[in-house]
């Protein structure tokens, strides 16, 4: 079993959904997010989510906006990324990491290399944003053959029979983009979330992770209840930027955001 | 020239006019790389292109807009002056700048906007660089009573004020973007931000041949009457077609309307003048196939300019309207396969141009199709008297005088 079935299997026995937060690798530095992504399992990650820096991140608000720019100007690349992911599983072999990013960093980083790098770093699933099905046989094969889970996304737009096609060979999870819209804008209601997840059951056995605009413990636990994994991402981000001084982390950087972790772990744990 | 079957948009035909296949590729370039959200959109877009295309009524109703409130078929004018200055072929002079709106970018947007009225969607996005597209896209929306934004470059917005100026008084809301260098890429990222935010009413009404399939298929047919025009007016004129045709290249969708027409035309030598900026070694520059390498960004897969790890880089031109990293998939595909040529002028040369033909001509051009006469200037003189360049002057640059006098040292 890879480390996301094994994860999700064991999350099951205890009769919860996961936390999923959500960090852009080099923000501020490497050195930071790095301790962050190392502190993350023992204040309450499931799964970790990292976002690879892009100049263009056409499907993010604001906070990821720059959250990214921060990320190019420390040096991020995506070998950095690889590079990350390897120190981290030089502690924890057991948390499934997934990068969530744009394909042009991966297009010119070569499709079959990166996904062989990415799983020989310790990567489990790759989210690529701008990569929907019917240009997936970029990435496929080479991600199969590197036991590389490539995370389908569906949202509000996707139609019942839509969502058959897409999810007919998904592996991993779902990552359901629960409003239309950006990162970190709007939020979707329980009652919309209760409409949309019975479905997405329909056409897939695969947990259902719901991102895009879940921010406080509250919707966290609602999400995690009502899918398998809650995503947080712009909220964390937005927190670790108020710790920032001139662009740079201070001491408060990590604890702040850990703080916020443990909160909406809580939550999802209660 | 390499002719591989991958180059190829469809084995089945010899034509190069019959692009792009069923995923929306012309060779490798092209496709679809849009986040999920949007992709039932891109399909019902295409249903409702395909369901317009077949559909008399819809060319009849274009064909009325055009003639009557866009102002076509726009002339071929004999550039005597300017032929006899130079010395060499003679120039024609593609008259895109009479369009209402002054520019090319109404024949698309024309278009578009009744797909879109076809489509029942009451809200339009646009993106613009230099203006023109926004000026158009806004036109339109006065026109037929749809709630309008624009999405332009905060620099963009400092240098085009003009156009800023016109968008506000047609009623459209106009949005400067701060992110990047706010220029037309960042505008673009914007304006796909609000559309994936606001599906279910918001029609995103693309300005060039770039962006997801069906939009450069589209966006291409539309402007596409510019070569068929060009086509009757010079075999009138001439009895013949023209040796060469040139255009100015940002995103390029003049270039496209004039090119395809002529595809399968050999003998019709075709040339894509990209934005050198400060010279295409200089790092400062717009030119995508020269300097860029192929990847993914808006929706499509073309050449762009990008640094080794495929972060894209800023571009940069002296005209708003060249400034951006990528350019239309079709044309990446002509480069590859050896059909169109694609060459840099920088914006001293453009400047250059755009004084010649003001002088020549009495026609104040675009700076962008100023790019396009700079690079007439270089050939012109070296061809024989009896041959024959055609140049689309796609937009007139009335906008572009406070740019031109800050670059010549007056003070307006």
């Amino acid at each position: 079993m890879s480390r996301i079935q094994t994860r999700f299997a064991a999350l099951k026995k205890e009769g919860r959904g996961a936390l999923i937060p959500y960090l852009q690798a080099c923000d501020p530095d490497y050195d930071t997010s790095l301790e962050l992504l190392r502190a993350m399992p023992a204040a309450g990650a499931d799964l970790i989510e990292i976002g690879v820096p892009f100049s263009d991140p056409s499907a993010d608000g604001p906070t990821i906006q720059a959250a990214a720019l921060r990320g190019l100007k420390a040096g991020a690349t995506l070998g950095l990324v690889l590079q990350m992911v390897r120190a981290f599983r030089e502690t924890d072999n057991e948390t499934p990491i997934v990068l969530m990013g744009y394909l042009n960093p991966i297009d010119s980083y070569g499709p079959a290399e990166f996904c062989f790098d990415a799983a020989q770093a310790g990567v489990d699933g790759i989210i690529v944003v701008d990569m929907p099905t019917e240009e997936a046989d970029l990435l496929d094969a080479h991600a199969r053959e590197a036991g590389l889970d490539i995370i389908s996304l569906v949202a509000p737009t996707t139609s019942n029979s839509r969502l058959f096609h897409v999810l007919r060979d998904a592996t991993g999870f779902v990552y359901y983009v629960s409003i239309t819209g950006i990162t970190g804008t709007n939020s979707a209601s329980a009652a919309d979330l209760e409409k949309a997840l019975p479905r997405i059951r329909e056409a897939t056995d695969l947990p259902v992770a719901i991102g895009f605009g879940i921010s406080t413990p509250e919707q966290a636990r609602t999400a995690s209840r009502i899918g398998d994994a809650a995503v947080v991402a712009s909220a964390l981000i937005k927190t670790m930027a108020g710790t920032l001084e001139d662009g740079h982390a201070t001491e408060r950087t990590v604890p702040a955001v850990l703080l916020q972790l443990e909160a909406l772990a809580a939550a999802v744990r209660a | 020239m390499t002719n591989t079957s991958s180059s190829q948009p469809s084995p089945l035909s010899n034509s190069l006019r019959s692009g792009p296949d069923d995923r929306g590729r012309f060779g490798i370039f092209g496709g679809r790389f849009v986040a999920e959200t949007l992709m039932p959109l891109l399909f019902e877009l295409d249903e409702a292109y395909r369901a317009a295309q077949a559909d008399p009524a819809f060319r009849e109703e274009l064909d009325y807009y055009l003639k009557d409130y866009v102002g076509r078929p726009s002339p071929l004018w004999f550039a005597r002056h300017l032929t006899e200055e130079l010395g060499g072929a003679k120039v024609y002079f593609k008259r895109e700048e009479l369009n209402h709106t002054g520019s090319h970018k109404l024949n698309n947007v024309m278009g578009q906007i009744l797909v879109a009225r076809r489509m029942g969607k009451t809200r339009i996005v646009a993106e613009t660089g230099a203006g023109q597209h926004g000026v158009a896209t806004a036109t339109v929306c006065a026109l037929f009573g749809l709630k309008c934004t624009i999405y332009m470059g905060a620099t963009d917005v400092e240098r085009q004020k003009p156009n800023v100026f016109r968008m506000h008084l047609l009623g459209a809301e106009v949005k400067p973007v701060t992110a990047g260098a706010g220029t037309l890429k960042d505008a673009m990222n914007e304006a796909m931000r609000d559309w994936v935010a606001n599906v279910a009413d918001t029609y995103f009404l693309v300005g060039t041949v770039a962006g997801p399939h069906p939009y450069p298929e589209m966006v291409r047919d539309f402007q596409s009457v510019i070569g068929v025009e060009v086509k009757e007016q010079i075999t009138q004129a001439e009895g013949r077609l023209p040796d060469v045709i040139v255009a100015a290249i940002g995103g390029g969708s003049n270039a496209m309307g004039i090119f395809h027409p002529f595809l399968d035309d050999a003998s019709v030598r075709l040339i894509g003048v990209e934005a050198a900026g400060h010279g295409l070694d200089s790092g400062k520059t717009a030119a995508s196939i020269s300097r860029g390498r192929p990847g993914v960004l808006h929706g499509n897969r073309t050449y762009l300019l990008q640094d080794k790890h495929g972060q894209i880089e800023e571009a940069h031109s002296i005209s708003a309207g060249l400034d951006y990293p990528g350019i239309g998939p079709e044309h990446s595909w002509l480069n590859d396969i050896g059909r169109a040529e694609y060459v840099g002028v920088t914006d001293d040369e453009a400047l250059e141009a755009f004084q010649v033909c003001t002088r020549t001509e009495g026609i104040i051009p675009a700076l962008e199709c100023a790019h396009g006469l700079a690079h007439v200037m270089k050939i012109a003189p070296t061809m024989a008297k009896n041959q024959i360049i055609v140049l689309n002057v796609s937009g007139r640059g009335d906008k572009d005088i406070f740019t031109v006098a800050h670059h010549l040292g007056v003070k307006l």
